[in-house]
């Protein structure tokens, strides 16, 4: 079977920075796929290229949706082709009420029935929204503006879903909470793409992980094999320090892949 | 029998609701801000002038060319907009209403600085339009205008406008085209700011090009600010109590515009949403007036 999503040796220039440096990937229809990597690795520039936000990026290789080329294209057309994207930093329309929100979600749609269905779907998804849903987004908590961005994307009833550090700046017992809203997405068949810093909840949830490291993907592997390595345990996971013979923590062992 | 002082005035009010309205489309719902709307005017009120004056066209006719004219101008401010954000799509607006001054006093076919005077009264069934009707013309456009926007407003155009002014690249995101709806913005303020130069022209029957200055654009704006951007209500109430406001000052004659810089800072200070913008003091007492269904809907959320 073909994955829902391949990428295919993309590179991409954010103006002179040569960020994405021959990058592939495929996403299995129906799994959830997370990129890993430490601040700058390129991981969310490999999603905003994926979703076109980049002009005239990528630079070169291919992009395919479904066995169909979606490098190059407009965002509209992307968004509208079934890919659903949640920026980084929960970016909500601070003054535009939850309901408001959330019929943004649904731009490309014109089904009117359908769409007021699946804000009520949304609602009783997440049932805090549901109290608030008259009230302007820039109201809401961190955690709750980070669901309305969830709730917004599946608006578009996509069936890739992309979310760009979904735990940034959220209180461990709510990134727990947004991982099972995750993982429970999946689970009613929507295929995600995820980008993470915390390795460990990503690894939890997903089927399979890659690692990027100045844009290139340097490991690839199911979850549980990610767990495992102790390389990703050492430098992701913070796990198993070893100790040098006088006794320091040796942090300046990092392995590099280039 | 209304003097005709009364109509005057309720003409300018009419042609600043427009006005205001105008600029509530473009800054309050897209989100662009503009400092030279009165060169819209301007081109709005040259148009129909010289499609009456010079071309015999009836006004019936030339207003709506007016319109017209204004919106591929504006058109064509909408695709350089497109480059531009904030502060330089502001001062490029700014520069606008410049460029338009500077053609029409020094390009021969405008008049220059004497501007175009004998503008036709407009006809109806054959007769000139008295005072009166003139009046009752521009409140009928005011209406029609009002309803148009308040359309725009609920329909999916509206919120796509939102969602670019309150964030952009999210709004592309969800697959709203930026472009065509920015300038789709564009065109329909600019759209209105022609029709209020048409009425202009044709009430005062002669302009110049000094009536289109930038301290007019500034003026638009601050209608439209003070009384709350975003909403029909805020621009259509700052433009009518700025209007009628100094018309009430007189008595204070030269402290007028001292009186009324200061209550803008004032405004600007204390209430930065506008007098009858979202939950201002103003609003919210209103509503605390009359809207008894509003509180208990508070209370049981």
């Amino acid at each position: 079977m073909n994955p829902l999503l391949e990428i295919r040796n993309i590179e991409t220039y954010y103006d002179l920075i040569y960020a994405i440096r021959g990058a592939s990937l495929a996403v299995d229809e129906g799994s959830i796929t997370a990129i890993l990597g430490t601040n700058g690795a390129g991981k969310s520039t490999i999603l905003k290229t994926l979703m076109g936000l980049i002009e005239d990026q990528p630079d070169k290789g291919e992009i395919l949706f479904d066995g169909r080329r979606i490098d190059g294209r407009d965002t509209e057309a992307i968004v509208r082709g079934g890919i659903a994207y949640v920026p980084e930093g929960r970016e909500v329309f601070e003054e535009l009420s939850v309901r408001e929100n959330l019929l943004l979600g649904a731009f490309t749609r014109k089904d009117r029935d359908g769409i007021r269905r699946d804000v009520q779907r949304v609602l009783d998804y997440f049932p805090v929204l549901a109290e608030r849903s008259h009230q302007w987004a820039g109201t809401l908590s961190g955690g709750e503006q980070q669901m309305l961005a969830i709730g917004r994307a599946l608006m578009n009833r996509p069936r890739l879903l992309c979310l760009d550090e979904p735990s940034l700046g959220l209180a461990p017992l709510l990134v727990q909470e947004i991982f099972h809203i995750i993982r429970q997405i999946n689970a009613e068949g929507v295929t995600i793409l995820l980008v993470e810093q915390n390795a460990r909840m990503a690894l939890a949830i997903a089927h399979r992980g890659l690692i990027l490291e100045n844009g290139r993907f340097v490991l690839a592997g199911s979850a549980a094999d990610l767990l495992q390595d102790p390389n990703v345990q050492e430098f992701y996971l913070g796990v198993r320090s070893t100790a040098s013979a006088k006794g320091y923590q040796r942090w300046k062992r990092k392995r590099r892949w280039r | 029998m209304i003097p005709a002082y009364y109509h005057t005035i309720m003409t300018f009010t009419c042609i600043n609701i427009l006005l205001s309205l105008s600029i509530g489309v473009l800054a309050g719902y897209a989100g662009q801000v503009s400092l030279g709307h009165a060169a819209f005017m301007a081109i709005g009120a040259y148009a129909s002038a010289m499609l009456t004056v010079t071309f015999k066209v009836s006004f019936w006719l030339a207003m709506p060319a007016a319109a017209l004219v204004s919106a591929m101008v504006g058109l064509l401010l909408g695709v350089i907009a497109l480059r531009l954000k904030e502060d330089f799509l502001a001062i490029t607006t700014m520069g606008l209403n410049f460029i338009v001054i500077g053609v029409l006093l020094y390009a021969p076919y405008f008049g220059k600085a004497l501007g175009i005077g004998d503008i036709p009264v407009p006809m109806l069934f054959g007769e000139e339009m008295g005072r009166g009707m003139y009046t009752a013309l521009c409140l009928a456009l005011v209406a029609g205008v009002v309803a148009a926007v308040w359309w725009l407003q609920r329909s999916w155009i509206g919120l796509a406008w939102r969602g670019i002014r309150e964030a952009q690249d999210v709004a592309q995101v969800m697959g709203v085209n930026i472009a065509k709806f920015k300038i789709f913005a564009f065109v329909i303020s600019t759209a209105i700011a022609g029709i209020a130069g048409s009425l202009y022209a044709h009430f005062l029957l002669f302009i110049t090009p000094y009536d289109f200055g930038f301290p007019l654009s500034i003026q638009i704006l601050t209608l439209a600010v003070l009384g709350g951007l975003g909403a029909i209500r805020g621009p259509v109430l700052g433009a009518i109590l700025l209007t009628i406001l100094p018309e009430y000052l007189r008595f204070i004659q030269d402290y007028r515009m001292l009186t009324y810089g200061l209550l803008l800072v004032l405004v600007m200070m204390y209430q930065p949403q506008g007098l009858f913008g979202h939950k201002s003091f103003l609003t919210e007492g209103l509503k605390r007036l009359f809207g008894g269904e509003e509180k208990i809907r508070g209370r049981a959320a």
